[in-house]
């Protein structure tokens, strides 16, 4: 393919679009991975919501 | 059985006159004294179910639920959609004035009607957030700025990159530039701002009124170059008359323009299932603070 004289702008432009939409993907995926290892680490350590400590309750066999 | 189902309808038109109960507010307290605004009986069936699904996507865990399903096909869509739109790129034809470098179109254009497109979608939130106050409202504002604002930069450098071989120049001081360049920084100031306060729902409702002071940039935007002198071209794909672009040209920024706006949509999604997350965290590790105190 050739892009004449002005390659460098086009290659240039698509490089940068490429980098841009790369670090967004990257962002969201770090972040996820974040929230979730926190929420993991805070369930380790027992603190749960109350939705969650109320499903427990549900499953018992009644006496 | 009928009692039970009839009961439950009842309770569903309930939801739909009023709204408000249904959503409890940041609080977790219900709001009384709006349960008897209109009737369901004014809301058509297709309607009716729209505001029902509207509803049960303001329960974070519901709206989670339905990003994890969701999104793997959306991101396979956008791979697609940037498959076929780069192969179109590659085999588009160079412009008659401008040969190659119409290639820069091809991502220029749908990174600029995204950073229009995505204020616009934060405008609606911010009326989600002050006027019905939906619980997912803010979470989408907040999440879409960097987005819109990533959109924007790219738009901003590859018109520079455009331009220079072009126009002679990287930058000219015009209407469409200079009104892009406030965009941009208008999205710096909302996640600035998002920063800056800790509480959520008051970082929300400044960043609303923000973005909604804001948005009166987009018409300015989109008609800078009709009303004002500007090196920048007039619109020639969304105006009266239909686009003046060829179609060998038109089809690949078609499909370039949906594999951006499916990629902000993925994205956006999955920021949005990130904060709700985020928040979860902060709420634990408040009441672990408060039972420690």
């Amino acid at each position: 393919m050739d892009l004449g004289p002005h390659a460098g702008f086009i290659v240039g432009a698509y490089i940068m679009a490429t980098a841009v939409v790369g670090a967004l993907v990257v962002w969201v995926t770090a972040d996820h991975a974040a929230q979730k290892r926190a929420l993991t680490e805070l369930e380790r350590r027992g603190i749960t919501r109350r939705s969650a400590e109320s499903r427990p309750l549900k499953m018992k066999e009644p006496a | 059985m009928a009692a039970a189902h009839e009961k439950a309808r009842c309770k569903t038109d309930g939801v739909i006159a009023g709204l408000v109960p249904a959503i409890p507010d940041r609080d977790g307290r219900d709001k009384p004294g709006h349960d008897q605004v209109g009737t369901a009986t004014s809301f058509a069936p297709v309607t009716r179910n729209a505001v029902v699904a509207l509803i049960d996507l303001a329960n974070p865990t519901r709206f989670v639920a339905l990003v994890e399903r969701v999104l793997p096909w959306l991101v396979a869509a956008t791979l697609m959609a940037f498959a076929f739109g780069l192969w179109g790129t590659y085999q588009a034809p160079d412009d008659y004035q401008q040969g190659a470098t119409v290639k820069i179109m091809f991502i220029h254009v749908p990174n600029a009607w995204l950073s229009m497109f995505v204020w616009g979608m934060m405008s609606a939130a911010a009326l989600g957030t002050l006027v019905w106050r939906h619980p997912l409202a803010d979470v989408a504002a907040k999440c879409a700025a960097p987005l819109g604002a990533a959109f924007t930069f790219l738009a901003l450098v590859t018109g520079s990159l455009w331009g220079r071989p072009m126009w002679g120049t990287y930058w000219v001081w015009d209407a469409r530039l200079t009104s892009v360049l406030v965009l941009f920084i208008m999205y710096l100031a909302v996640i600035a701002l998002w920063r800056t306060v800790d509480d959520p729902t008051r970082a929300g409702r400044a960043a609303a009124i923000l973005t909604l002071v804001g948005a009166i940039n987009l018409p300015i935007i989109k008609f800078s170059v009709e009303w004002w002198n500007t090196l920048h071209q007039p619109a020639s794909v969304f105006r009266m008359g239909g686009p003046t672009i060829d179609r060998s040209l038109l089809v690949p920024l078609a499909v370039m323009a949906i594999a951006f706006t499916l990629l902000f949509v993925s994205l956006h999604l999955a920021a949005m299932r990130n904060e709700i997350l985020r928040r979860r965290v902060r709420t634990l590790m408040l009441t672990q603070a408060e039972r420690a105190a």
